[in-house]
């Protein structure tokens, strides 16, 4: 039919179908590449339908998985085409061809512009449907307003209008700033009221991007969904060719119920009653019919229902209703049903109240963990791992070993890891957990990563009772015959231990123990070799009165390794051998091993990392399930509350007072002298192992509410619940030092750990025993959204918890409710909203405090929202960058310094640094190859985005100074990237202080100096 | 969103790609395969739905050829299954009982209809009746020009008899 006029490329077509082998088949593609470069060559002689011709079998090549390196050039030239069949071709091949990142595209910008705003609708569509499949940033910052521009109007048809909505979502994912909230909330429910299905079908999309990022600004359009949906699920008005199979557009129907997840709740009573009439309807009236697709569309619905109905926290009885219906998806022979049910249980998981009901399913779900389908199987073991508590452990750990045996290696890892958690969160009995982990590593050692064996020797350490106990298994185990190696190294560890135990036991005597692991030696790798090593040491330690023939033997074992390949070993076995020569301080030096602190299991740090974790939505399943569930764990209680370097450290504390603290209180000190006495304090705390940022809270917090600050501290909109307001600050500021700091300790360097935040986007700002934060960040223009993850990682809750956000006079941030407490091992996620509003390198600071028992921890941590974190790279050629370079001409715009004292760097090792700062260096576009110069874009509200230039002239035999220049169109933008760029060259972020600025010399700098820099915390207040 | 559409035969030769999402050249190749490995060999009674790689892949088997389509974790599976269905019927409406040859040989037709079904990854039109009207549209606007184009050389080459 239509390709009547094509026949060259029907020819190829067939050509290389023929082809009898794969080497054939390159060599008729490669003859034809060749044939379409020379004809490209000499472009002239090309007539339109043979440039249309060779793109098209460029197309066809590159679709059968051969590199098309060149010729882009023709399929995109084609757009400018006056004519519709090139110009069609040449939007469609590009769009298959290339993807946004492409430099090409930029090309034809103007072209596809002209032809949107153009009146010939054909070019209209052609061009949306590019610039929404493939249009990136720079469309979406120079075409926005043009798209929703026909997208309102009332002269276009709907097969444009419908294009320009999903081209405006397109656009709207690249960059949400085009799209002006104010303004388009309106709009969109105004184009809410639209009769034609196909347009409503693309606005409804659009809608429920924008409601995802930002939905109390569409308030307005939650009635309009509600009414569509009424409309559509009493096919009331619904043209006979949008319905599907007899459902009216079940699309649009999943769509519109999607975007009422996204508004926390429906207020209005009338619109919920319908609303709620609506999803009972589709509820009940879902039945399960012959025909597929019929029965796929009406599902389709059905479970977006469901997903509505959780989400809207409905009366107990519609819930028990959908989970009902669930228990019979879970049982269904159609796959795709079950598949379903499964998964939707699992976010079941999240309601509270239900979950008894769902744990009736539970023989069921266990059936499906072996099904022939690795999909449901996947399904089936997310949602017994979900559903799992201290009632129903054992059996579904139990039914996860069993299936660990005939599981698919690709699941294996996830099976164990997820077993191993279980059992430990969840252990009846301590004895139990440590069978389900010598189970595991029975059956599947290869697969059983060395945190979980890691994980039992802390379990097994920690608790006296259980050392017999683990000592008599690991001993049965070494019985069998093929032993996995893990299991040798764990059974190796605790018999060391342990095993003296034993000794009365027939076969547990220190020779048979010796004997039966001897024997494995010659088989095991290096690192196993040294722990059975340090296992005969330790057996020799405990067989008093000694046994001369076991000592021989030992000691020939260690001579025979003091010249062992391995360095490790080599030490080991000279240094027991020396050791065990010494007879009774032997006995000091390899005594028992001492408890372990307790901390955060690593594994559950493992599933819940969606980095590592290949099955991502689990992960983030279980860190909400966290947050709902807060089951009861034992876990930790079993190891011992005993605390290991606390408590004893903070009552003998509590007597003492801290002489500064006095100073405290004393409020009509002058500000010079009580910032020298903090200075004092500090220097003194700054000789002592760690810094208790506490002590220099203290010292802010009285600073921020006396000083000008104060103001800065009030705009603040919403604080954290229950009074977290400066006066709260004030009063924690005044509470007794001893009661607030040193007995609990970062675990780790809180600056560093700050340092490294202002160059990457996730990551921990705060450890210490009991809480950890973490950080997620995601920044868009001048918008960012950091996520802090509060964990408590304590068997008992944290209470009084309380977040303040101190922000800088240029940062608008918006802190979400914190709870005030932090239930056992649960994890809290708290969004923070910021928008820049003005250059500035001034941190923010988060005011953060909780309690634990009777100890008060306060801390005051700087949070990542640097200058840095509002640029976006560009890259510039030489022909943009020297006329804008020349056109912002001397100060206040464009200032130069020289400065002295900076850390030699390389060039390259420059380039790379302001590559991390998202300041884009341009390689060879300086002529002289001792400068750099480098370009990006600022983003805030008063500059909107703002092109920062930046050049560096170093001198070669000097590498501590050079000159720099910057330049921007902004005064105040061009000073601040001037010092943001010189405090980083010049001083090395982890090196001690900088002698303390006075008070009167406030020093905005985002200087790496951390907390311990009480001028870097000051200046986020003032 | 729709990350991708795949058509992929039987033997593993791809028929169709469409990307919305910024995959790189290597990345493409590179997902093409691995999909190709895991789809491929599913047996013929299991669900639609893969999870792969943080994503879940919808797809059906039509005689001998896979549509295959990427979504989010999140997405409503059904839905996507019956886009693919809704895509099927319409190319089956336009070639007559459509088969893999076909789309071989039309690949370009393929494309066409699936810029009026789907942007940005998202259903644009549900209605066939709609997109049937809006592809004889486009194809009678090849049509004319082409007649245009063999008049006008027909008068030329008349004229320089």
């Amino acid at each position: 039919m239509a390709l009547s006029g094509m026949r060259g490329l029907s020819v190829f077509i067939s050509d290389v179908r023929n082809c009898q082998n794969k080497e054939q088949e390159r060599l008729r593609v490669d003859k034809e590449l060749g044939n379409i470069r020379t004809r490209f060559k000499n472009e002239k002689g090309l007539t339109p339908y043979e440039k249309k011709k060779y793109v098209w079998k460029m197309l066809y090549i590159y679709m059968l998985g051969y590199d098309v390196d060149f010729g882009h050039m023709e399929a995109v030239s084609l757009i400018s085409a006056p004519k519709y069949p090139e110009k069609q071709v040449g939007y469609i091949v590009t769009s298959c061809l290339l993807n946004e990142n492409h430099d090409f595209l930029r090309l034809v910008i103007n072209t596809v512009r002209n032809d949107i705003i153009g009146r010939n609708e054909t070019f209209q569509c052609l061009a949306l449907t590019m610039v929404g499949n493939i249009g990136g940033r720079e469309f979406a910052e120079s075409l926005a307003p043009d798209v929703q521009k026909l997208l309102i109007s009332s002269s276009c048809r709907p097969l444009v209008r419908k294009k320009a909505a999903l081209c405006l979502l397109r656009l709207y994912r690249k960059n949400p700033d085009v799209v002006n909230v104010d303004g388009w909330s309106d709009r969109m429910s105004q184009l809410l009221d639209e009769r034609d299905l196909g347009v409503l079908t693309s606005v409804m999309s659009l809608l429920v991007a924008l409601v995802s990022n930002n939905h109390d600004a569409y308030w307005s359009c939650l009635p309009k969904c509600v009414k569509i949906l009424e409309r559509l699920a009493r096919n009331h008005d619904v043209p006979q060719e949008y319905t599907y199979y007899g459902i009216p557009s079940p699309w649009l129907q999943v769509k519109t119920m999607r975007a009422l997840q996204y508004f926390p709740t429906v207020e209005d009573p009338n619109t919920r009653r319908s609303l709620f009439e609506v999803l009972q309807r589709i509820l009940m009236g879902t039945d399960v019919v012959k025909n597929v697709n019929k029965n796929n569309a009406s599902h389709a619905v059905l479970f977006e229902a469901l997903a509505l109905v959780m989400h809207l926290d409905a009366e107990k009885e519609m819930m028990s209703q959908c989970v009902a219906l669930l228990g019979k998806f879970i049982a269904v022979r159609e796959p795709n049903i079950r598949y379903l049910g499964l998964e939707n249980m699992t976010r079941m998981l999240m309601v509270t109240d239900v979950q008894d009901i769902i744990k009736r399913h539970q023989a069921q779900i266990i059936t499906s963990l072996k099904d022939p389908d690795i999909s449901i199987r996947r399904r089936a073991l997310d949602l017994l791992y979900g559903m799992c508590d201290v009632t129903n452990a054992k059996d579904i750990v139990e039914e996860l070993l069993q299936y660990l045996s005939t599981a698919d290696f690709a699941m294996r890892e996830e099976l164990a890891l997820k077993a191993a958690i279980l059992a430990e969160k969840f252990a009846p009995d301590l004895s139990w957990y440590v069978d389900v982990i010598l189970q595991l590593i029975d059956k599947a050692g290869d697969f059983v990563s060395d945190d979980i064996w890691y994980r039992v020797v802390q379990f097994v350490t920690n608790n006296e009772d259980l050392q017999p106990y683990a000592a008599v298994k690991a001993r049965e185990y070494l019985d069998k015959p093929a032993l996995h190696e893990t299991m040798v190294k764990v059974s190796a560890y605790i018999l060391g231990e342990y095993s003296h135990l034993l000794s009365r036991r027939p076969g547990c005597g220190p020779k048979d123990i010796f004997n039966i692991l001897h024997e494995k030696l010659p088989t095991v790798s290096s690192t196993t070799v040294a722990i059975l090593l340090s296992t005969y040491a330790k057996i020799l330690m405990h067989t008093q009165p000694p046994d001369p023939e076991l000592q021989q033997q030992i000691w020939a074992t260690f001579v025979k390794y003091e010249s062992f390949i391995d360095m490790e070993i080599q030490q080991r076995a000279v240094e027991y051998f020396a050791l065990s020569k010494k007879g009774a301080a032997l006995i000091d030096i390899l005594a028992e091993m001492p408890k372990f602190p307790e901390r955060q299991s690593s594994l559950l740090r493992k599933a819940e990392d969606p980095e590592i974790d290949t099955a991502e939505q689990s992960a983030l399943k279980l860190r909400a399930q966290q947050q709902q569930q807060q089951q009861p764990s034992n876990a930790l209680v079993v190891t011992d509350q005993r605390p290991v370097n606390g408590a004893i450290h903070a009552s003998s504390l509590s007597l003492v007072k801290v002489p500064s603290m006095s100073s405290n209180t004393e409020v009509n000190l002058g500000e010079h002298q009580k910032l020298s006495e903090a200075n004092d304090t500090l220097s003194k705390v700054d000789g002592q192992s760690s810094p208790p940022a506490d002590l220099l809270g203290d010292i802010f917090g009285q600073l921020a509410i006396e000083g000008p600050a104060a103001s800065s501290v009030s705009a603040e909109p919403t604080s954290g619940p229950g009074g977290a307001s400066p006066r709260a600050a004030d009063a924690l500021a005044l509470a007794p030092l001893a009661e607030q700091s040193n007995t609990v300790q970062p675990i780790g360097n809180v600056s560093e750990r700050f340092h490294s935040l202002c160059f990457k986007d996730s990551g921990v700002l705060y450890e210490d025993s009991n809480i950890q934060i973490g950080l997620k960040a995601d920044w868009r223009g001048h918008h960012g959204r950091i996520v802090l993850f509060l964990g408590n990682k304590n068997t008992s809750p944290l209470v009084s918890v309380q977040a303040l956000i101190l922000p800088p006079a240029h940062l608008k941030m918006e802190l979400s409710l914190v709870p005030e407490t932090i239930p056992p091992r649960a994890q809290v996620q708290c969004p923070l909203e910021v928008v820049n509003l003005r250059p500035s390198r001034d941190v923010a600071v988060l005011d953060f405090s909780y309690k634990f028992g009777t100890t008060v921890v306060n801390v005051k941590l700087r949070l990542p929202a640097v200058l840095n974190k509002f640029l976006l790279p560009v890259t510039m050629t030489a022909e943009e960058f020297f006329p804008q370079w020349r056109s912002l001409a001397g100060p206040p715009l464009k200032l130069q310094e020289v400065i002295r004292g900076v850390k030699p760097l390389s060039l390259p090792e420059m380039a790379n640094l302001f590559n991390s700062f998202q300041l884009s260096v341009a390689p060879g576009l300086d002529p002289n190859p001792n400068n750099l110069v480098a370009s990006t874009t600022f983003f805030s509200e008063s500059t909107r985005a703002m092109v920062c230039l930046v050049r560096i002239e170093t001198d070669p035999s000097d590498r501590t100074q050079l000159r720099m220049t910057v330049a921007s169109g902004d005064a105040t933008l061009t000073f601040e990237m001037k010092e943001f760029i010189k405090d980083h060259l010049v001083t090395i972020p982890t090196a001690p202080p900088a002698p303390l600025p006075a008070a009167s010399q406030v020093q905005p700098a985002v200087s790496p100096t951390a907390l311990t820099d009480p001028g870097a915390l000051l200046v986020g207040l003032l | 969103m729709i990350h991708f559409v795949l058509l992929i035969s039987r033997q593993g030769k791809i028929r169709l790609t469409k990307w919305y999402s910024p995959y790189s050249q290597k990345e493409r190749s590179k997902v093409i395969r691995e999909l190709s490995g895991v789809i491929l060999s599913r047996g013929p009674k299991l669900c639609n739905f893969v999870e792969w790689r943080g994503h879940k892949v919808v797809y059906k088997r039509y005689a001998s050829l896979y549509f295959c389509m990427c979504i989010d974790q999140d997405d409503n599976e059904l839905e996507v299954l019956e886009i693919i269905h809704h895509f099927v019927e319409i190319l089956d409406r336009y070639f007559g009982s459509v088969c893999e040859l076909d789309l071989i040989f039309n690949f370009h037709k393929a494309y066409f209809i699936l810029d009026e079904i789907l942007i940005a990854g998202e259903l644009q039109e549900s209605s066939k009746k709609t997109v049937a009207r809006l592809i004889a549209a486009q194809d009678s606007l090849v049509e004319t020009a082409k007649e245009e184009a063999s008049s006008i050389s027909n008068i030329i080459s008349q004229a320089t008899k």
